[in-house]
């Protein structure tokens, strides 16, 4: 397992800090944030290639902060693979097995064996320049798996992967980590983080803001950068005003008011609501909906399954429609619609 | 009827793009290129075939020939020792008065030769301390090839170590902490990932070093006049007997410098093949 206690670091422009984690043995850990947040520095860190500050890094309950590189029991796999393009695939997953006590068939047998498992025994003999992104991120995790690592670090693994073989490669991870291997995984890419990682740390600006299951995560998202990186659009910072029976309470935004359900005792935070709970319509409907505002529409998307229909009631709200009901209804930009959106389908996040 | 309309497009693009400055650049370019070819082909061909057989056939040619070609080479080899570990760390730290060094490590191309030649006689004469500890092991550096090796050596060995420091740069840094992390030593990695992949830059470098090597005449003269190397000879002929005699030493010598460079490229580039 491993442990990283309050490690922080100024490298370059950039600064790490203060950050603390800890990967069980068999854990598939995602270090999840946007390009630039520090993730890559982090597994540098882990892995010896670059000196924290401050800060103790455990391996196994072993101190090894100021371990040399190669005797961390940490393996890592950089993003740009870093495969050595002046030896065989067989030579480079060789590569760590090449030590003392260590006989020549007892390498050979391990180094198949790997291949075996990776599904390149065919690629052996093959240069690593006639391999496509898919064929050396085998290699370079075949060549890592070799070390025996404690904790395996992967760095974007799968972002020189064409989609097509992404989700080949995905199995391979999930059956590493299922056979006990602990994986760190960083990853910009949110659905990577959910179908992966059983735990996952956001990072951002050098920070760790926030841990936990992926679905903790996607469904209490800390802060607004969480919820805006987990692909919620509707999420507005406010105050909670007044209450009526039921814990009912009105969370106002610039003198709009949202009524929600909230139990929390803080009257500072933020409400966020998915794009496909926001219904809209040319009238005002007569329905249960407590939350109906009149407003404009600004911007019409095209999406994936639809579009995604920006209105403007005070505060800019999305909302996720078929073609066919952009259609019906005749929207367009600058058009006068109402939204209305249920109070349970409003959360209300405290601030801390 | 394709080919013609490409025929047509063609030279209208040699219209468009006619300009003043290209043909200037191209006729200055080529005053250059006749500069150097032109009084090396005025040489070669003014010298007659059978002076050319006569003067090969002589032993005091061969053996200048022989001398210059080995002293050359093993100078470039022992100094390769001492220049590629240096050229390694010059590409990969930084340390304090870096930019010093690289400025030492280019004084010997910027100084007269002949300057470095009365330098180095200094330095290793028999009063010096190289030369008293030389002379008590038994052998002396001046007139003698180990002494014209260290001439030939202190003029050519910048060449080197920065062909050497640029092929080092060039390996990316990435595969180097790859294969610390992969559990292997300093050593390991210095010999298995950085010493492979700058190999062709630092094959480069050993032929520009041994190329100059070969040619230096400068501090090669003021150090060891006896035994005589090629360009001493030259040289010597010259002042001694003239133009007329001086001339065939000098084709051949060319010849052997051209061919030696050919061959060694060539060997070089099939030891790439074969890696």
């Amino acid at each position: 397992m491993l442990k990283v206690e309050g490690v922080s670091k100024k490298y370059k422009q950039f600064e790490l800090n203060n950050i603390t984690f800890e990967v069980n043995k068999g854990d598939y850990f995602m270090l999840l944030g946007p390009s630039g947040a520090g993730k890559s520095i982090i597994l540098e860190v882990i892995a010896g290639l670059i000196e924290q500050n401050s800060g103790k890094i455990l391996v196994d309950n072993v101190d090894v902060s100021n371990l040399n590189i190669g005797k961390r029991k940490v393996g890592l796999v950089f993003q740009d693979l870093a495969v050595f393009p002046n030896m065989t695939v067989a030579q480079n997953i060789g590569y760590p097995l090449r030590r003392k006590g260590i006989r020549k068939i007892e390498e050979k047998r391990k180094i198949i064996e790997l291949a075996e498992k990776l599904s390149i025994l065919h690629l052996l003999n093959r240069n690593p320049e006639s391999l496509s992104g898919g064929e050396l991120q085998r290699v370079a995790l075949a060549r890592t798996l070799a070390l025996e690592p404690s904790v395996l670090l992967l760095d974007e693994p799968l972002s020189s992967v064409d989609v097509q073989l992404r989700s080949g490669l995905m199995a391979l991870l999930r059956n590493l980590n299922r056979e006990g291997q602990t994986i760190v995984h960083v990853t910009h890419d949110y659905d990577e983080a959910i179908s992966l990682g059983n735990k996952v740390a956001v990072v951002n600006n050098g920070s760790i803001v926030q841990t936990g299951t992926p679905v903790d995560v996607f469904r209490n998202p800390s802060s607004e950068f969480v919820a805006n990186f987990s692909g919620i659009k509707n999420f507005f910072e406010g105050t909670i005003v007044e209450t009526k029976e039921h814990e009912l309470r009105g969370f106002t935004i610039n003198e709009i008011v949202f009524w929600l359900y909230a139990d929390s005792a803080s009257s500072n935070g933020f409400i966020c609501f998915p794009e496909n709970a926001v219904v809209l319509s040319l009238d005002r409907l007569e329905d249960s909906a407590i939350n109906a505002f009149q407003g404009v529409i600004v911007d019409i998307f095209p999406q994936k399954h639809g579009f995604e229909v920006w209105v403007d009631i005070g505060v800019k709200v999305a909302a996720l429609l078929t073609w066919e009901s952009v259609e019906k209804l005749k929207l367009r930009t600058e058009k006068k619609v109402w939204i209305s959106v249920k109070a349970n389908s409003v959360r209300f996040i405290p601030k801390v | 009827m394709s080919k013609r309309f490409n025929q047509i497009s063609r030279i209208n693009v040699i219209g468009k793009n006619f300009s003043w400055f290209r043909l200037i650049a191209t006729l200055l370019g080529g005053v250059l290129l006749l500069f150097i070819i032109s009084p090396i082909l005025g040489m070669v061909l003014a010298t007659p075939v059978e002076s050319l057989f006569k003067t090969a056939g002589e032993q005091e040619v061969q053996q200048s020939i022989w001398l210059t070609i080995w002293v050359a080479m093993a100078a470039t080899i022992i100094f390769a020792v001492l220049s590629i570990p240096l050229a390694y760390l010059l590409a990969r730290h930084e340390f304090p008065f870096k930019r010093l060094v690289l400025g030492i490590i280019d004084l010997p191309v910027v100084i007269p030769h002949s300057a470095a030649g009365i330098a180095l006689l200094g330095f290793m004469s028999r009063d010096s301390i190289l030369g008293k500890t030389s002379t008590s092991m038994g052998f002396d550096f001046v007139g003698t090839p180990a002494g014209i090796a260290l001439a030939m050596a202190f003029v050519s060995v910048p060449f080197l170590i920065n062909y050497a420091r640029e092929g080092f740069s060039a390996v990316p840094e990435r595969l180097e902490k790859a294969a610390l992390n992969l559990g292997a030593s300093q050593s390991r990695v210095f010999f298995t990932i950085s010493l492979p992949l700058a190999w062709k830059s630092i094959v480069s470098g050993f032929i520009m070093m041994f190329a100059r090597g070969m040619s230096e005449f400068g501090a090669v003269v003021i150090v060891a006049y006896h035994p005589m190397i090629t360009p001493v000879l030259i040289f010597e002929r010259f002042s001694a007997f003239g133009l007329k005699y001086a001339r065939p030493v000098a084709v051949i010598f060319i010849g052997v410098c051209l061919l030696v460079f050919v061959l060694v490229r060539l060997i070089a580039r099939k030891e790439r093949k074969d890696a």
